[in-house]
């Protein structure tokens, strides 16, 4: 869902722009004090990853495709500072080395997809996994819906731009994105749940948000050792 | 300790193999349709409003995930006409160079941003 240039005017452009330069802005700051040894090249390979996976659009209906998002598997691997901080460098360097999504509407994009699809998404991950019960199985379906729900949340955002700029009324843009993206929603949450098990099976301290203290191989090791 | 380090580069290396897999040899056979907003926008007649703006930035070396030169001659579905199209490695080669580039501009940003460690000045005795 990457806005080209002309979809959006002058004033949305300058107010999504704002809110992200300063939302981005809070989030190098914050992000500062969770960057160490472990999470420098942690960061840079779940970029390299969603970058990647962005490119793979799988095919929805009727003549559609839907790609990966990745706000919420960014935001369950490294936080929501960082995950933020990766969906920005992703969405400017698709801008500008690609060509993908128009510089005008950089600001907008950030603001959809790193700001919305990932950090306000890793809130509903944190309140979804909160009350539910503390198990690796609710531990999943949280991100699961957390990342259907960003998709959601991020191309309504899409639309209500769309229509603060007059480029499509809002009773016709949002239920039409909305209708579209809950498909591609069902792609994001397979995705992020199956790539975030692999991580949880192999290195589950890795995921910054895994919080359940016996995990399988510590209880396996706990037995072998009496 | 040390030991612990290095195993965050081997899964990191391992990561990104993967991720290299999907960019190079999976993106190529990438479905092509327009994604959710461009079909929205085909649907509801506001595609044109992008098609008709000048793109702002006009520097982008990979434009839209094809390296340049490497196209091919195809003919138009629709129009019947002869169409240079970008071929599969085009694609492949896009997507691995732009995973490995922002794996490194990534790399290099976390550690621009991350705080020094505090300074062992030996001052004290």
């Amino acid at each position: 869902m990457h806005i080209p240039d002309g979809f959006l005017n002058t004033a949305v452009s300058v107010a999504t722009g704002a809110a992200a330069a300063g939302a981005v802005g809070y989030g190098a700051y914050k992000a500062r004090e969770e960057l160490d040894e472990k999470s420098v090249p942690l960061l840079a390979l779940c970029a390299a990853f969603i970058f990647a996976a962005q490119m793979l659009n799988f095919p929805v209906a009727g003549g559609t495709s839907g790609h990966f998002l990745g706000g919420v598997l960014a935001a369950v691997l490294l936080g929501p500072w960082l995950g933020g901080l990766v969906l920005t460098l992703v969405l400017v360097v698709q801008a500008l080395g690609f060509a993908d999504g128009g510089v005008t509407a950089l600001g907008a994009n950030v603001f959809n997809m790193a700001l919305v699809g990932t950090i306000a998404a890793y809130f509903i991950f944190r309140g979804l996994k909160g009350a539910l019960p503390r198990s690796r199985f609710y531990f999943l379906a949280s991100t699961g819906a957390a990342a259907w729900l960003s998709v959601m949340l991020a191309s309504g955002a899409c639309a209500v731009e769309l229509a603060l700029s007059g480029t499509s009324p809002l009773g016709v843009a949002l239920p039409a994105m909305l209708g579209i993206h809950a498909i591609i929603g069902v792609g994001e949450a397979t995705i992020t749940v199956l790539v975030v098990s692999v991580v949880l099976a192999v290195r589950p301290d890795l995921v910054r948000t895994w919080d359940l203290t016996v995990s399988v191989p510590e209880k396996a090791k706990a037995e072998v050792n009496g | 300790m040390e030991a612990r380090k290095k195993s965050v580069y081997l899964f990191v290396l391992a990561g990104l193999a993967v991720a290299v897999t999907l960019a190079l040899l999976v993106s190529p056979w990438a479905s092509s349709s327009p994604d959710g907003l461009e079909k929205v926008a085909e649907d509801k007649g506001f595609l044109e409003k992008a098609e008709e703006t000048e793109p702002a930035w006009k520097n982008a070396p990979i434009p839209d995930y094809a390296m340049p030169g490497l196209t091919k001659e195809t003919v138009d579905e629709e129009t019947g006409e002869v169409v240079e199209e970008p071929t599969r490695l085009a694609t492949g080669l896009a997507g691995l160079a732009g995973t490995v580039a922002i794996f490194l501009i990534a790399w290099g940003l976390a550690l621009v941003l991350k705080k020094k460690p505090p300074e062992e000045t030996g001052a004290t005795p």
